[in-house]
């Protein structure tokens, strides 16, 4: 099961993904500077992602406040927080490119 | 104007949890806490981020809301009697001569302390920008993120960008004021309170003002005066909207700020400490929780409230190099307990 990533770059990469994990978890394990400030709670929305449009229809709706994080950042037409978003079987090969937001700059 | 500088033992930047823990550790060895923090209320992330999220792993209670957690540790913090300082930013922090630090707010507010405990967790809360190329360039003429005196927006055509409480709330407040009101969102959810969305509604029913679905992509204007937006609308195309004042409310985010300028270590935006005293790289200046960085740093409350405790025990040896500590239990020291106002 894999995932392809698209970083601040526009650099593609493979990464090997584990059912049951979110994607935001396999993109830090991966150790990519993804902010994901919250780790995992649906509250800041930094570990943003533009899920490519074909891949967009198998993923479940999201919910509220997947929403409003957002809402808060800038969030657009295919824009979804990794942090919601969990690996099965069906998501093998999805392919995400980190937003802007999402990406850890030096200070 | 000068201010009296205030002196104290123990200045905490940040009121997040692992400051206020800190408060009761370093209240045990009787050193006097004075808290800074930029929200306008305790509990930092907590309470800024998650009050009403559920936490599950503080030792011994199995579930517990940011905004219950902020609330206990305020009350385990009260017998030594913290003074409290919100909306205020620390920006500059110095050593003196006599060893003793000054630290600086953009308020205006300066203490003199013996010892400086960093508990700022992400850095500094700041409203969080919108990813608009040029946006800088207007910022403090005709883009604003807060709004500081109403006045200021009579008779402009102000535009407003965002879904949550603040965006409606102002939309609604200001739309009397204003020359004309719009309000521009990514979608016809809102995260605002129900009321505020219904009267919004009722406005732009009243023709009083408008509502865009769509986000902004581009400003136009000259020297820092905007003239208009362009945005793009969900269903992929753009339109312009007419405005010379633009309010963006996407909430806040944090940054590391005015810790950088302070001539400490740094190592990747967190401040490396030793995992005995857990202080930075200026003796005196302390730095727990998700601040800091050491080997197998992990970022939980729980790691924060350890560390804490070991600080503690640090800090008061630097402050009174001399004294001798005799560790103690809250259970059977007397002394503790009546610091405590239990015995």
């Amino acid at each position: 099961m894999r995932i392809i990533l698209v970083d601040g770059k526009g650099r593609e990469r493979e990464l090997e993904a584990i059912e049951g994990w979110r994607v935001m978890e396999i993109i830090r394990d991966h150790g990519f500077p993804i902010v994901a400030e919250c780790g995992g709670a649906c509250a800041c929305g930094t570990c943003q992602v533009e899920v490519d449009p074909q891949w967009a229809a198998k993923l479940h709706e999201p919910r509220g406040d997947e929403l409003d994080m957002l809402d808060q950042n800038y969030g657009g037409e295919w824009s979804r927080l990794s942090c919601q978003l969990i690996m099965t079987p069906e998501l093998d090969g999805l392919r995400v490119r980190l937003a802007d937001v999402a990406i850890r700059k030096a200070a | 104007m000068t201010q009296e500088a205030i002196s104290t033992d123990v200045v905490i930047i940040g009121a997040g949890p692992c400051g206020l823990f800190a408060v009761f550790e370093l209240g045990l060895l009787d050193m006097k806490c004075h808290l800074v923090d930029i929200l306008d209320k305790p509990g930092g992330q907590c309470a800024e981020l998650y009050p009403e999220k559920p936490i599950y792993d503080i030792p011994a209670l199995p579930v517990v809301s940011g905004h219950e957690l902020t609330e206990r540790l305020m009350e385990q913090a009260a017998p030594f009697s913290p003074e409290y300082h919100y909306n205020e930013m620390v920006e500059e922090l110095e050593k003196l001569e006599d060893g003793r630090f000054r630290v600086k707010t953009d308020g205006g507010l300066v203490f003199e302390a013996k010892v400086v405990v960093i508990a700022a967790g992400g850095g500094s809360f700041q409203p969080k920008k919108p990813p608009i190329p040029g946006i800088d360039a207007y910022e403090g003429q005709s883009v604003f993120y807060s709004v500081k005196r109403m006045e200021n927006f009579r008779n402009k055509k102000v535009l407003i960008s965002g879904g949550g409480d603040s965006a409606l709330d102002w939309t609604i407040n200001l739309q009397p004021v204003a020359q004309s009101m719009q309000l521009i969102h990514r979608r016809d959810g809102f995260r605002a309170a129900p009321d505020s969305v219904n009267k919004m509604h009722a406005l732009v029913e009243e023709g009083k003002m408008q509502f865009h679905l769509g986000q902004i992509t581009a400003l136009h204007g000259d020297n820092g005066q905007l003239t208009g937006v362009t945005a793009k609308g969900n269903d992929g195309s753009d339109y312009e909207i007419e405005c010379d004042t633009l309010l963006p409310f996407f909430g806040l985010t944090m940054k590391l700020g005015p810790i950088a300028n302070w001539g400490l270590n740094l190592h990747e935006n967190l401040i490396p400490v030793d995992t005995g005293k857990f202080q930075s790289s200026e003796p005196g200046i302390f730095a727990i929780g998700d601040i800091n960085t050491y080997p197998g740093k992990l970022k939980l409350i729980l790691s924060g409230f350890h560390e804490a405790a070991l600080m503690a025990q640090a800090a008061f040896k630097y402050a009174n190099p001399d004294a001798k500590v005799t560790f103690q239990y809250t259970t059977s020291s007397t002394s503790l307990q009546k610091k405590l106002g239990v015995a």
